[in-house]
């Protein structure tokens, strides 16, 4: 019984990997060039935006809370990166860019944390919300960087540093930053406390709305991130520029293993997951197959990878 | 749930006479059809066009492709679960009924739609019910895989309808109200009856209430969820069918981030995301005070960015509404 248990956690920890694996193997005995150092950059390169900010919606998550707000955020804030880069050059509109990602997640952070609204309805409120504001600043029009040549800004999405391209770093050095502080500081307890039992955590003294605030801030700044490699790397914006981000994210983060009911979670796995759908949709194009079949293919991927953990967890297949 | 007794007591130590506290109390419970009057009156002092016969019978049809998606959406949210593939259901129902029609004839096209959305609302409710997955989860993979079916199918592009005698089927008017409109009412009824009358209906609320009570008393929590989320997909179904009629095209990403305007309306008119609470006649009264914002700011040429920053805080609003008002049912 403790053989059969040990086996069913090791399955349920590793099962995702070992598929994983052996689609990377398969589809590289069809198209070699999947695995060429080349196609793997290119692969994480394209990740990286979508990956940087699921690490910071993960907080989120782990609160017990969804951030649906992201994908308008994103738009918004490569908008006002790129404008912000005519006007006041790159430095300012990179802190411009931080900042209103911070205060804007600050906003989700007031409303659902301190507030106590639902955050699915807060959220959803945002991203129609951003919508109206991104229309509004950018006067429906699309905005591009003007000396895309010259400016230094273009390290971001499209420079390398020691054969690394840049946005990869990026997304590399955010992991790292996000797991330490998840792991190893005393607010990272606190946001799995919150999430994994809100009055037990508040009667211990932790101050809950704070920490739920604090979460949607750091998604915030991940989303801010993002849109300074999504900015350097198009050198442009346009009103629908990170439209159905929200969605990439939420499946990264879900194939990642980490529980929407909030509590569990780590920052490599949705990482992982998020990494396993690019390479998935690379690999589902490598070999062949037309562009939407990935998204059908991601529906599965994702109703499997969610049903092997649960069924791992209460080791019965059907609830 | 301090909120609750406070407002309770506020209410309670107030000197104003009974009737008058009590005709508050049924105005903040039914703060949709205040909130639609309200903004019903707005717009026809500030547009002489807004309050036409035209016009109206205009807004009607145009709130019934959302209101149809926001009445099957109410009965999965009585459950406490959520559907968020309706959107793409719709446009798959959509391209179906014209994709479809040359080679097997109008109406058995018609049919076939109409059933991919059932089929869809069967797949979500199954992979739910065996699965124990929480909705959300099951929902947001659909939405993003039923999309997939739909662009696969339709090759990318807009499908066109060859004969055009296809979009006059819905060109029936009773008075001013559309054919269309009529379906979306219709149907708001039937289930606002269902809901109200019939075994199923009450037993909803009690699964959304406590699902793990209704359990133990004897009610088959999986089934009854099962058949709200194939009415559910069916609606969407519905809704994708008037639509391709109306436009005699269906584009691929028809119905993108309606589930969103859907789920709006459901909660505007004060259905709970935990479920277990709401009524179809409230949600009738969202869709139709979003489609009166929507219609009243675009008759006022405001610019675009103006509705959707309305929307946003009109649902804020809602939501902080419910929280004060905090009817005993707080959460």
């Amino acid at each position: 019984m403790a053989n059969q248990n040990k086996k069913r956690e090791l399955l349920r920890r590793h099962g995702l990997m070992l598929a994983f694996a052996v689609f990377l193997l398969a589809t590289a005995f069809y198209a070699p060039t999947f695995l060429s150092p080349g196609n793997v950059f290119d692969i994480i390169r394209q990740v990286s935006i979508s990956g940087t900010i699921a690490i910071g919606v993960t907080f989120v998550v782990i609160t017990g809370r969804l951030d649906l707000s992201v994908g308008s955020m994103l738009t918004l804030l490569t908008v006002v990166m790129v404008d912000q880069h005519n006007h006041v050059g790159p430095a300012m509109a990179i802190l411009i860019t931080l900042l209103s990602g911070a205060a804007i997640g600050g906003l989700n952070g007031l409303l659902v944390g301190y507030l106590k609204l639902n955050a699915l309805i807060v959220t959803l409120a945002m991203l129609s919300f951003l919508q109206g504001v991104t229309l509004f600043y950018s006067g429906g029009s699309n905005v591009n960087v003007t000396d895309s040549k010259s400016t230094w800004f273009a390290f971001f999405g499209r420079g390398d540093l020691l054969g690394i391209p840049a946005p990869v770093l990026i997304f590399l050095v955010t992991t790292l930053v996000a797991s330490f502080f998840l792991l190893k500081t005393n607010f990272g307890r606190r946001i799995f406390a919150v999430g994994g039992n809100e009055t037990a955590s508040l009667f211990s003294g932790i101050q809950t709305s704070k920490v739920v605030f604090l979460a949607y801030v750091l998604s915030g700044l991940a989303t801010a991130l993002a849109a300074i490699i999504m900015g350097s790397r198009v050198m442009g914006a346009q009103n629908t520029i990170g439209q159905g981000y929200e969605l990439t994210v939420l499946a990264g983060i879900i194939l990642g293993g980490t529980s929407l009911m909030g509590g569990s979670g780590t920052i490599w796995r949705t990482v992982l997951g998020i990494s396993m759908l690019g390479f998935v949709q690379n690999g589902l194009l490598l070999l062949g197959y037309p562009y939407y079949v990935q998204w059908l293919v991601t529906w599965m991927v994702i109703i499997l990878a969610v049903w092997v953990d649960l069924a791992a967890k209460r080791g019965k297949v059907f609830a | 749930m301090n909120n609750t007794t406070t407002s309770a007591q506020a209410f309670e130590n107030s000197a104003q006479p009974k009737m008058i506290r009590r005709t508050l109390l049924m105005l903040a419970e039914h703060y949709i059809w205040v909130f639609l009057s309200l903004s019903l009156l707005l717009f026809s002092l500030l547009s002489p066009y807004f309050l036409t016969l035209n016009n109206m019978s205009n807004l009607l049809t145009q709130s019934a492709f959302i209101g149809l998606l926001a009445v099957g959406m109410t009965l999965v949210m009585i459950n406490g679960e959520i559907d968020l593939s309706v959107g793409s259901t719709l446009a798959l129902a959509c391209a179906l009924a014209i994709g479809l029609q040359p080679s097997i004839g109008v109406w058995p096209a018609i049919i076939v739609a109409l059933g991919s959305g059932a089929l869809m609302g069967l797949i979500n409710g199954t992979i739910l019910a065996l699965s124990g997955m929480h909705s959300f989860i099951v929902t947001l993979g659909a939405l993003i895989g039923i999309r997939g079916i739909v662009f696969i199918y339709t090759n990318e592009s807009a499908l066109m309808v060859e004969d055009f005698s296809y979009t006059e089927l819905v060109e029936v008017y009773v008075g001013p109200v559309s054919l269309t409109a009529l379906v979306f009412l219709g149907f708001a009824a039937f289930f606002q009856w269902m809901l109200t009358w019939t075994k199923h209906g009450r037993e909803a609320f009690a699964i959304g209430d406590n699902a793990k009570s209704a359990h133990e008393a004897g009610i088959r929590v999986k089934r009854h969820k099962v058949i709200n989320f194939v009415l559910c997909g069916t609606m969407a179904a519905v809704a994708g069918v008037l639509l391709s009629m109306r436009l005699g095209t269906a584009e691929p990403n028809a119905g993108e981030i309606w589930e969103l305007w859907a789920i709006i309306a459901v909660v505007l008119g004060g259905t709970r995301l935990q479920g277990g609470w709401g009524s179809v006649w409230k949600t009738v009264g969202g869709v139709l005070t979003l489609s009166v914002l929507r219609n009243g700011l675009s008759l006022l040429n405001t610019p675009n960015y103006i509705e959707l920053m309305v929307m946003g805080l009109v649902l804020v609003l809602a939501l902080v509404t419910d929280k004060v008002l905090g009817f005993g049912h707080s959460k």
